[in-house]
């Protein structure tokens, strides 16, 4: 709860140092006010926590934990923000202001205990999102982005709003406790508006998280976007997403789960393919990582179609891994493009000798994306395969394993342009903001990756 | 805590290497002599028949059922001192040529040992999925960086077929882990497992295929040929002398005594796959060009038999497996060694362009003839007991079997001594007329590479007794499993 004020406050702060032109106290102060948040958030955890403001919200520790680990990430986005935002725009402020405000939606998202909370939570963060994708304002891609993002993000909206009226329409409530009492009440006689109501929810949800069939706008949105706004579409964003999606089939649609676990199940399996398969074409670094980050939308879904006492932990590794990794790749793409010009494959081609530092991160961040062990992503992966086989899931898994191999392909391209082919090139500077984000991402992902213990005891 | 010594060392000499950047092949060196010290050390407290010793077992993830635990027995033994025997020659034979990045090459290597001895001593599957994975990355870029011309491609479908392998290994290591009463990731929980035989079918494959791939049996095979010749010399006798051995090792350690059952169903199959991996291999060697390729396929059929003892099950076939995986280890790196001598001072792979080199470089020839009669099983050499042990094992199965597959032999002879008149006698030509014999680390390569070829030829008791109670005990417990 304290989390929350203290990173409303903080935006509104931060604000103002915009308005009294303070620009160099910007970054500090975030990162300091974030810290707090965190600490905050980190203190509230095992308190035992009932539900707050009338039942609205629920610090338990599931909603600490992701709080924490959406606060972590953006502060590492941050970090990275200071040179880039300060060239792509002259109003810096707002974008801390803004991807601060986000935030306070996510926050929202990961500890709703209310529908109505969900959706608030959700609308804040994707009022924030869709201002932050136009941000560039000549830029027509940029333009293009927000207004697909916009007009998508409101239908998605639009979805879930139905959906939650129509389970208010049969619960008589928009508290989760009390819908769940009425899932568990009433074995036979629901009423079908409930069932319509759990499809247009999930249907809202996969929206959100850039689920096949409904990831049409994932491509241009996160092309579009400055990178630095994919980045953190990709990560935080895509953290509470899921995070929002788990709470409420966990609390409330457990018990139906052989209705809507079929349909699940085709998405499920609908975007590991589409996403893969995508990726596989793509010339484009930042193109590709979009379609992969498809795909890992996938590969979490596991956790929701079988879901169960492991669901929890396997997504907030997974989520962590996979931020990780997606910092660090798209933290190298935006020095690799400031300096070539370009976002295709082969402007990474000889990185390996000119920056061995900038190429091993990527390597990591590749390794992790693809789940090879001794990175974080593979324990991610691993949960994931573990949580679907213990629901029988066996059929699942042999597809998600075609996936993984087919995934290798792409990810391996830019390993094999980074070391594998020459070109004449200069060194790619960097700062020591890049140095110290990637260096802990990539310190992250190798130690959760070999004592993985640090993180999965948390459910 | 003997064993973690043995198995991080390695990690720590890379570290090395890469911070003493320009004496980076003589750090490898020191560091791996060292590690080879260790095993030695342990072999001298080491009592063959008492079973699993030097266990560590220490929490890693408790959450899951995971632990860090490891120990050795006979088996593991005899793979743990193929490893750290190896490697060091390894890095010797690389005394004499130039890498771009030295530092970087010997300290994959070093690595790899630490994952490749993860993998043999590994007691816990998950410990076991992370070793056999960890030995991957670095093969993959030693391969890719220091590798020739075609090396992208093949180096990618190399790393595609062995990784597809292994997930599925890992859909089944999972699966057994949810079956365990207590769920853990522990072998001795996987053996006392009696799952029904349907499951235990589909569960064979899951394994059959990450080891098949790795060894390679026909027709998983399709990734090694490519990828032994554009690989540079260190990395391809990594792969063919000690990688391939985690494959041969898994099956008599994970597969046949996880899925006892499961390998009954499929068991005859397995041994026609190698069989015909066998006769395929050595009719397309016949027909190589490249002293490189020639010797890889060459390498598939005597793995191919090797494979087949172990899938006859019995303590000749298994015992003459574990005994040949160590000679096949030593002969497989004295060719790619000998080959690439030839070939750096040749430039060129074509065995049609090499000729007479025997009388310009009388210490090269006689080495490689020894190595060569190893290779094809001469009486007194080391290939000779194992191939025996094998043809033995394989023939107490069914006599048709043992009949064809001992035609590896005759081929092997026909193939390899035509190597060596195609390369060393004959007459000189203009490229070959300049050739310089061995010297320096070659020859001490060599000498040893050849004296454990004899040595082990003429007395190969003490190599067969470390793991005899190991696999005996092994197939006692499988056997005891089937007979109800």
């Amino acid at each position: 709860m304290n989390t929350l004020i203290v990173i409303s406050i903080l935006a509104l702060v931060v604000l103002y140092l915009g308005l009294f032109k303070a620009k160099n106290a910007l970054l500090p102060v975030s990162i300091l006010g974030l810290l707090g948040a965190l600490a905050l958030a980190v203190c509230e955890w095992n308190s035992g926590a009932s539900p707050i403001f009338s039942g609205m919200m629920h610090f338990d520790n599931f909603a600490v934990a992701f709080s924490a680990l959406t606060i972590i990430s953006t502060i590492l986005i941050l970090l990275l923000s200071k040179t880039y935002f300060e060239k792509i725009s002259e109003n810096v402020a707002e974008y801390y202001t803004i991807i601060l405000f986000a935030l306070v939606g996510i926050i929202v998202m990961v500890s709703y205990h209310n529908l109505s909370m969900l959706f608030i939570g959700l609308e804040i963060m994707s009022v924030s999102l869709y201002v932050l994708a136009g941000i560039k304002k000549r830029d027509f891609a940029s333009n293009e982005a927000a207004l697909k993002y916009f007009l998508m993000g409101a239908f998605s909206t639009g979805f879930l709003l139905f959906g939650i009226a129509l389970i208010y329409g049969a619960s008589h409530s928009f508290d989760l406790s009390e819908i769940a009492k009425y899932v568990t009440d009433r074995p036979t006689g629901i009423d079908p508006i409930f069932y319509v109501g759990i499809i247009l929810v999930m249907v809202g949800m996969c929206f959100k998280i850039g689920a096949a069939p409904f990831h049409f706008w994932v491509p241009d949105v996160y092309e579009g976007s400055p990178t630095l706004i994919t980045t953190f579409m990709a990560t935080v964003v895509k953290t509470a997403g899921f995070a929002a999606f788990l709470r409420i089939f966990s609390v409330c649609f457990a018990p139906l789960s052989e209705f809507w676990m079929p349909t699940l199940l085709g998405i499920t399996i609908l975007t590991l393919f589409i996403g893969n398969i995508t990726a596989l074409f793509q010339t484009n670094f930042k193109r590709m990582l979009t379609y992969s980050s498809v795909s890992h939308a996938g590969y979490m879904l596991f956790a929701i179609v079988a879901l169960g006492a492991s669901s929890f932990n396997a997504v907030f590794v997974y989520a962590a891994a996979y931020s990780l990794a997606s910092i660090i790749a798209f933290g190298v793409l935006i020095l690799v493009k400031e300096q070539t010009g370009s976002e295709n494959f082969e402007s990474f081609n000889g990185l390996g000798k000119k920056n061995p530092f900038l190429a091993f991160s990527v390597t990591v961040a590749m390794l992790s994306f693809a789940g090879i062990p001794l990175t974080a992503g593979f324990i991610g992966k691993f949960f994931m395969f573990s949580t679907a086989l213990q629901e029988y899931h066996t059929w699942l898994i042999v597809l998600a394993i075609i996936n993984a191999v087919i995934s290798i392909y792409y990810y391996f391209k830019v390993i094999v342009a980074m070391y594998f082919k020459d070109a004449e090139r200069k060194e790619v500077p960097s700062n020591a903001y890049y140095k110290l984000v990637l260096g802990v991402s990539v310190i992250a992902t190798i130690v959760l990756g070999v004592y993985p213990s640090l993180i999965t005891d948390f459910f | 805590m003997n064993l973690l010594i043995l198995l991080f060392f390695p990690l720590v000499g890379s570290i090395a290497v890469l911070l003493n950047k320009n004496y980076a092949k003589q750090t490898a060196l020191i560091s791996s002599i060292i590690t080879l010290g260790f095993a030695v050390t342990m072999l001298c407290n080491f009592l063959p028949e008492a079973g699993k010793q030097f266990v560590v077992d220490l929490p890693w993830i408790p959450q899951l059922g995971i632990s860090f635990k490891a120990g050795i027995d006979g088996i593991s033994m005899l793979m743990v001192l193929l490893t750290t025997g190896l490697v060091p020659l390894i890095i010797l034979s690389g005394f004499q040529r130039t890498f771009k990045n030295p530092s970087a090459l010997f300290a994959l290597v070093l690595f790899m040992q630490s994952g490749l001895l993860v993998v043999f001593t590994a007691s816990d599957a998950f410990l076991f999925y992370v070793g056999w994975e960890a030995s991957l990355i670095p093969i993959y870029f030693i391969a890719a960086i220091w590798g020739g011309a075609d090396r992208i491609k093949v180096t990618m479908k190399f790393f595609i077929y062995t990784f597809a392998g292994s997930l599925f290994m890992l859909l089944g290591i999972i699966y057994l882990h949810l079956q365990t009463p207590g769920n853990t990731y522990d072998i001795e929980a996987f053996y006392a497992l009696s799952l029904d035989s349907a499951t235990q079918g589909w569960l064979f494959w899951c394994f059959f295929i990450a080891f098949a791939v790795k060894m390679p049996v026909f027709p998983f095979h399709t990734w090694q040929p490519n990828t032994y010749a554009e690989s540079p010399t260190i990395g391809t006798m990594l792969l063919a002398a000690i990688m391939l051995k985690m494959g041969i090792y898994g099956v008599i350690r994970w597969l046949i005594p996880v899925v006892p059952i499961g390998f009954l169903q499929w068991k005859e199959l397995a041994l026609i796959l190698c069989i015909i991996g066998i006769v395929y291999a050595s009719i397309i060697a016949f027909k190589q060009k490249d002293i490189k390729r020639l010797i890889a396929y060459s390498s598939i059929a005597h793995v191919g038999l090797i494979a087949a003892g172990v899938f006859t099950w019995n303590v000749q076939g298994v015992q003459g497996a574990m005994i040949q995986m160590i000679n096949h280890g030593i002969n497989v790196l004295g060719l790619f060694f000998v080959a690439d001598i030839i070939i750096d001072r040749l430039k060129t792979r074509e065995i049609a362009s090499m000729g007479g080199i025997a009388k310009i470089a009388p210490k090269l020839s006689i080495a490689f003839l020894i190595i060569l009669l190893g290779a094809v099983a001469l009486p007194l050499t080391n290939g000779f007991i194992g191939e025996f042990l094998l043809l033995l094992g394989v023939y107490k199965f069914n006599i048709w079997a043992a009949g064809i597959a001992g035609l590896t032999i005759i081929f092997a002879a026909v193939y390899l001594l035509r190597l060596y008149k195609d390369v060393m006698q004959g007459t000189l030509n203009d490229l070959t007329a300049s050739f310089k014999d061995i010297k320096g680390s070659e020859v001490v390569l060599l000498s040893i590479v050849c004296a454990l070829v004899i040595i082990i030829g003429v007395y190969p008791q003490p190599v067969l007794h470390i793991s005899e109670s190991a696999v005996t005990e092994l197939i006692g417990q499988v056997n005891s499993k089937l007979a109800f």
